[in-house]
């Protein structure tokens, strides 16, 4: 399927798993944060800025992917933990992994996640976001921040953010929109290949699928 | 009416065939012991759907106006909704089913039969409650997981569920026969076409689109039946959200 198909396509998403692609307009997470701000202030800070880019950008409008995918890599990514996204999706084999596969690794799955969904990130722009109060103790560093993608005439989609507090700030490794997790769902495919040819099969799976990737 | 005993033979056969398969083989996984046969479908469903149906659902997509396609989808999703008041009273959910019933009533009224979701407008969520819920909540187990070729996938219990509420209708019971056709094609269209950009995304995302699906498909059914709470788990079946085993040694090479 060619990418002039798929965005006519993406545009029609109701579906039950499309929510996920809403996570990418609200996952966006920008410029070092004070080591002071909560959680739940970040993500809303975030991915507001996000939503003004998408909506004012006249190249992000029009379509352009290399701006898009360079909105994600400024404004988004600083603030996602992918080591421990890959280590979660990894699961009991990343012990076992060597430094390198590991850093090979993570770089793999962080291209395959922003190339999978910078072609979405210019799908919505027509919804708002209803933040939920931070439900967790003032002193904890691993929360999970609550909100519901309202999108006009159809139901919510509650998306929430599993967080970090790492020294470098508030990290998330996990995004889980309506109830699917994105790690938990590569954790299937990443054991398979895992099992058929140990960590570097898996790279391998990977380096394919991402050079053939926005094609396909 | 349409040709039920022959719908249940096929499905019978279909049942028995995934079981023999799935005996044949050996088992991989506890959600999905028919992986093999699953596998099959999945396969079939791909080249049939792929060059048929897929193609008819982004031509609906493409030529049909967003404001028609939205009316057609709010009328079934109204009949969705009568069916989510009978599942909340089936599971003692009284609140929801006050909340879906004052949905139904708004759109079926001021929404002109459904056409209009209004409800939603208002900020009524949709209760998203079927039988396929209703038997989880009364402890049957969720069965063994199955993909079924123009149908997607499913569960043994899901898949009861989806069964009573194809029986129960209510295009079923018209008597003109071509409407009625005509109505279970729409249906189905506009079934097909609201997951076209889930699909899209399946295919770019996933290393194993079988995988993917099955995943996601187990997850977001966990996360409604538990009405958006699952229970945090300890197991390896994957539901959300995941535990960290990252620190623990290598699994042997079975996986264990």
């Amino acid at each position: 399927m060619t990418m002039t198909t798929n965005v006519h396509g993406v545009a029609a998403i109701r579906g039950r798993l499309a929510p996920w692609l809403c996570a990418l307009a609200l996952a966006g997470l920008a410029l070092p944060a004070s080591a002071q701000e909560s959680p739940d202030a970040m993500v809303k800070r975030v991915s507001q800025e996000v939503i003004q880019i998408i909506k004012s950008d006249p190249r992000v409008q029009a379509g352009d992917q290399a701006r898009i995918r360079e909105v994600i890599e400024t404004k988004l990514l600083p603030y996602f933990d992918f080591e421990r996204m890959t280590a979660l999706a990894t699961g009991r084999w990343w012990r076992g992994a060597t430094a390198d596969q590991k850093k090979r690794l993570t770089d793999e799955f962080r291209t395959l996640l922003v190339r999978t969904y910078s072609g979405a990130l210019n799908q919505y722009r027509d919804q708002t976001i209803d933040y939920k109060p931070l439900r967790a103790d003032p002193g904890a560093t691993d929360v999970t921040v609550r909100t519901d993608v309202v999108r006009s005439g159809q139901n919510p989609v509650q998306i929430d953010y599993a967080m970090e507090k790492t020294a470098s700030g508030w990290k998330a490794y996990d995004v889980i929109v309506g109830g699917v997790s994105l790690v938990t769902n590569y954790r299937d495919e990443f054991n398979s290949q895992i099992q058929q040819g140990g960590i570097d099969g898996l790279i391998k799976a990977l380096v394919a699928k991402n050079a053939g990737g926005a094609s396909k | 009416m349409i040709d039920r005993p022959a719908l249940l033979r096929t499905v019978a056969t279909l049942a028995a065939a995934a079981l023999l398969a799935g005996c044949a083989a050996t088992p991989m996984r506890a959600d999905d012991p028919f992986e093999p046969v699953n596998r099959a479908s999945f396969k079939v469903h791909e080249v049939v759907d792929g060059n048929f149906v897929r193609p008819i659902a982004q031509a609906y997509v493409d030529y049909t106006p967003k404001p028609i396609r939205q009316a057609i989808g709010n009328v079934f999703g109204n009949i969705d909704d009568v069916f989510s008041v009978i599942n909340d009273f089936l599971q003692g959910k009284l609140d929801k089913a006050g909340n879906d019933m004052g949905r139904v009533m708004l759109n079926s009224g001021f929404g002109i039969g459904g056409l209009i979701d209004i409800a939603s407008e208002a900020g009524i969520p949709k209760g998203n409650e079927d039988f396929g819920q209703t038997l989880g909540v009364w402890g049957f187990p969720q069965g063994p997981y199955l993909f079924i070729p123009l149908f997607g996938p499913t569960t043994v219990r899901d898949g009861t569920g989806s069964l009573v509420r194809f029986y129960l209708g209510p295009i079923g019971y018209l008597r003109d026969v071509p409407v009625r056709n005509v109505l279970y094609g729409l249906g189905a269209l506009d079934a097909r076409a609201s997951v076209l950009g889930t699909q899209t995304l399946a295919e770019q995302a996933a290393l194993d689109p079988y995988a993917f699906i099955r995943r996601a498909y187990l997850q977001r059914r966990e996360y409604l039946l538990y009405d958006g709470h699952p229970p945090r788990n300890n197991d390896d079946s994957g539901a959300a959200p995941m535990k960290d085993d990252s620190a623990m040694p290598p699994p042997d090479k079975d996986g264990k």
